[in-house]
């Protein structure tokens, strides 16, 4: 590995959801390329604390980018530059000596700051409980067998159900729309015969609570599947349409 | 103290059956006004919360991160053991339990595996029921694969993302009860002590992460579903938020803590890269079915992998345990590793690294196989990698990215180097047969308890076992304890106790702000997990345990005169809650080597360098075949009490994979 690297920060400072907020310059010497971004970013709280300034809040849990738990927004992309990679995943290679480097945290109406580069993405949780579920309770089951399922529709909804619900795709969009988030799981569901009881009401309530929830409308730009970390494809959006119209067209409980 | 397990009377096989048919049932209008707090939201948490809110309690679920969705059972790999002998292959609820208490080292209750075999097959079901995407075979069926420590196929998996997958399903159960106002939840709060009352567990005070206040929660019953306690050592494959903090409040308000010393380290993880290094990550242990783990011939060799032929390696499990090959359990595994790279076969920049290679079954297994559903004759070697390369993929591609995207290597091309990292804790809070623990009322589930696994968990077992004290335990046997409390009222939280828990934890938070001392929180994690890995890691031995002691000590004090938390207590303070918790790893610690030093025998996970013969474990059955339950004195002092295990249906033999 090529030898360690100076760094300028740009980093947003915001004490509170009540504070207005402002950027902060920092510099951090000799990273690593092998340094994850939020290992640098330790490097950069420990400098603080011994300062006896304000450690950078920031989301982060399990680092091996499966929990959706990181959410920085890195030089104008949802967890930085790379393809497919969450901000836990990325590395410092991808970055060069005397690099600035800007980070912001999610930006949308639906996700409020709490503190610094955290949000609060309680929406999404408030979503899958309107309708992202099958209704069944323990217990009620037969052989997991007698469900058969094509191995092409059990692949295709595993892609959709491996979205993370970290929110990079409301980040990425232009009108923060959650759009790609909602038709993850409404895919999901719609491909599976399990799914299939309750299609109509999930996507009619998933839906009204997107609304609800103040995310903003989908104009098929398509930054969002461009940004996700798990590469969501927008064909769960056009499947959504599909089964949201349909059941609006059907609707039994109009509201 | 007397231990008793309450393991009902009869025939293993239907001891469950026939205690789930007689245990004491509530009401459904009692249910109504039973309270239950549920303290983490992984698989043990968020399916016993989402059950226990199905039956009609009124449920309160805490977590610590933003959504109960982020808990660490996300990032399980594998897979999910379950008796159901799809493949025709000999596997049984019999087969299973007798696997899980081979592989534990005979350290396990038999009851308690039983009943895990039993239920093993209802969780699939109930996954699939909530459209949980298991890998399936073309005509639709589930598909699966081999864990180590077994000889049949009985892990259900969705690619490398199995945890990612149940804990969905879980979690999609636990948001509809909160959508129907059957659960409230309460994420970004941290459990910071349970209230006791009349001896029985009757709530919890949580502080909100987000605002920084105390806040009192009342409870017929509180479960802990808080995981394990790996972060102790720092670097594990554990989340960074991952704590023992519920545990070990509950521990000192009277919770037994049984077999600490148990750790398990996971052979196949990325090694560590730098002093930098804030976690680890694993590569699955399934990886194993296709990947054949070996080390260079001759000692220091540092010609490139791919440089060394075939006759200059060293397959050394393949050599060593002839029958169970590179699938032998974990902890087996991991001390083969270490035992190369001791003695200076060890490969990469740090020597501390083997090689995991998947090229020859590329190529052998799955190339020639697709060559063949093909129709291709005579194939290139070129053509035989890209069409094995497609099948690895499907079955492992989110594991090779993340490989790639970490070390900067393609596993494809180059094999990957893994060496051992701490990865789960088969030790923790004591639990009877209805998984209460030594306070009426509170209990533990998943990881948070020691009950199934004893010296070593099998691989696709912890979810198995999350699953099933949560969906399929807990709903049954909470029941024991409750119906004798349809008469308790809820107790206002300003009781007395709630008062005085609450001034504790005000109290010790003051402190942690007070020090205003000149190290960092990590900086102390950092140095505990030093210690605890270099001597209460993958070897142990009695002179390394006493100093580990003194020193853990000396670190504590050290701890409580030197360090920095910044900020504040009344608004979100990452670095507070980071204090706490190490506060604690501070004292488990201590307990986890105290424990080691007591337990004279090798066993699983535990392997004290004295009690070896030929490089193998050497379990004394004599002296140690018994459960180490720890009771809190004052002042990090501990009494031992000894739970016997009774094998009436497994004879205990030297545990072999050769």
């Amino acid at each position: 590995m090529s030898g360690t690297m100076n760094l300028t920060l740009k980093v947003w400072r915001q004490k509170n959801k009540n504070d207005k907020g402002a950027f902060a310059t920092y510099q951090v010497k000799d990273i690593s390329p092998d340094m994850s971004f939020l290992e640098m970013f330790d490097v950069l709280n420990e400098q603080l604390i011994s300062k006896g300034e304000t450690p950078i809040a920031f989301d982060h849990d399990c680092r091996e980018g499966i929990c959706g738990m990181c959410s920085m927004y890195i030089n104008g992309r949802p967890h930085g530059p790379l393809k497919g990679v969450t901000t836990c995943q990325l590395h410092m290679r991808s970055f060069h000596d005397g690099d600035t480097i800007v980070v912001e945290p999610w930006r949308a109406q639906a996700f409020p700051v709490i503190k610094d580069l955290v949000v609060d993405r309680s929406s999404f949780d408030r979503i899958i409980a309107s309708g992202g579920f099958v209704s069944v309770n323990t217990g009620n089951t037969k052989d997991a067998n007698n469900i058969l399922i094509g191995k092409e529709d059990a692949d295709e909804a595993f892609s959709a159900a491996a979205c993370i619900g970290c929110g990079a795709c409301v980040a990425a969009c232009k009108n923060a729309s959650a759009m790609l988030f909602v038709s993850a799981k409404i895919s999901q569901l719609a491909m599976l015969p399990q799914g299939d009881p309750e299609r109509k009401r999930r996507a009619e309530n998933m839906v009204e609570t997107m609304d609800e929830e103040g995310f903003g409308s989908c104009t098929n730009t398509g930054a969002c599947s461009a940004e996700c970390p798990k590469e969501i494809s927008l064909e769960h959006i056009a499947r959504m349409n599909r089964e949201y119209f349909g059941a609006k067209f059907t609707s039994q409980n109009v509201k | 103290m007397k231990l008793d397990a309450k393991i009902p009377e009869g025939p293993l096989e239907s001891k469950w059956t026939k205690y789930r048919s007689k245990v004491p049932l509530v009401n459904p209008a009692n249910k109504r006004n039973l309270e239950v707090i549920v303290v983490g939201s992984g698989l043990a948490g968020s399916s016993a919360a989402a059950s226990l809110a199905e039956m009609g309690y009124k449920v309160k679920v805490f977590c610590f991160q933003d959504s109960p969705r982020r808990a660490h059972s996300i990032a399980a790999q594998g897979g999910i053991n379950a008796a159901k002998n799809y493949q025709n292959d000999g596997d049984s609820v019999y087969r299973l339990f007798y696997d899980t208490i081979k592989g534990g080292d005979y350290r396990a209750r038999e009851a308690n595996v039983y009943r895990l075999a039993e239920v093993s097959v209802n969780i699939i079901d109930q996954c699939v029921a909530q459209g949980v995407p298991f890998a399936r075979e073309y005509g639709g069926l589930l598909k699966n694969r081999s864990f180590g420590g077994t000889q049949v196929k009985r892990t259900f998996y969705a690619a490398g993302q199995t945890g990612q997958q149940l804990l969905l399903g879980a979690y999609s159960a636990l948001q509809r009860q909160i959508g129907m106002g059957n659960v409230q939840m309460f994420a970004r709060h941290e459990m910071l002590d349970v209230v006791v009352i009349d001896g029985k567990a009757r709530g919890i005070i949580a502080r909100d992460l987000v605002t920084g206040n105390l806040e009192r929660h009342f409870g017929h019953a509180v479960l802990l579903c808080t995981g394990g306690y790996g972060n102790v050592f720092y670097l594990s494959t554990n989340a960074m938020g991952s704590n023992v903090t519920a545990a070990w409040k509950a521990h000192r308000k009277g919770a037994f803590f049984a077999n600490p010393c148990f750790t398990q380290i996971h052979p196949t993880c990325i090694p560590v890269s730098g002093d930098h290094q804030s976690k680890l990550t694993l590569m699955s242990e399934s990886l194993r079915n296709d990947g054949r783990i070996w080390v260079p011939k001759k000692a220091g060799d540092t010609r490139h992998p791919n440089d060394i032929p075939e006759e200059e390696r060293d397959y050394y499990l393949e050599r060593r345990y002839p029958a169970f090959g590179n699938l032998v359990p974990r902890d087996v595994a991991s001390r083969a590793a270490k035992e190369r790279c001791d003695a200076g076969f060890g490969v990469g920049n740090s020597k501390q690294a083997v090689y995991l290679d998947f090229k020859s079954n590329l190529i052998n297994k799955y190339g020639r196989a697709e060559a063949a559903k093909l129709g291709i004759q005579n194939p290139s070697m070129e053509k035989l990698i890209a069409l094995g390369k497609e099948v690895v993929k499907e079955e492992y591609g989110n594991l090779f990215d993340m490989y790639k995207q970490i070390t900067g290597e393609d596993p494809y091309e180059v094999p990957m180097r893994i060496y051992p990292a701490v990865h789960y804790t088969m030790g923790g809070l004591w639990v009877d047969y209805n998984l209460m623990t030594t306070i009426p009322g509170l209990y533990a589930l998943g990881e948070a308890n020691f009950s199934d696994h004893g010296a070593n968990r099998l691989g696709a077992s912890a979810l198995m076992q999350g699953l099933a004290d949560g969906y399929f335990v807990i709903p049954y046997t909470i029941g024991a304890y409750l119906s004798s409390e349809i008469k308790t009222k809820a107790i206002p939280t300003d009781h007395p106790a709630f008062e005085e828990a609450e001034k504790n934890v005000k109290s010790t938070i003051n402190q942690l702000f007070s020090i205003k001392g000149s190290k960092s929180v990590d900086y102390f994690h950092k140095r505990l997990g030093k210690i605890m890995w270099d001597k209460c890691g993958m070897a142990r031995n009695e002179k390394g345990l006493i100093s580990a002691i003194d020193e853990i000590r000396a670190l504590r004090a050290e701890f409580w005169k030197e360090v920095r938390v910044p900020g504040s207590a009344d608004e979100f303070n990452p670095e507070l809650e980071k204090a706490g918790r190490v506060a604690d790893f501070l004292e488990l610690g201590e307990l986890m080597c105290v424990d080691a030093l007591d337990r004279k025998e090798s066993c699983g996970g535990h392997f004290r360098e004295e009690y070896e013969e030929d490089g193998e474990a050497l379990r004394d059955d004599d002296n140690y075949k018994y459960v180490a339950a720890w009771e809190y004195k004052e002042n990090t002092q501990w009494n031992l009490n000894k739970e016997d295990l009774v094998y009436e249906n497994i004879t205990i033999a030297k545990r072999s994979y050769k």
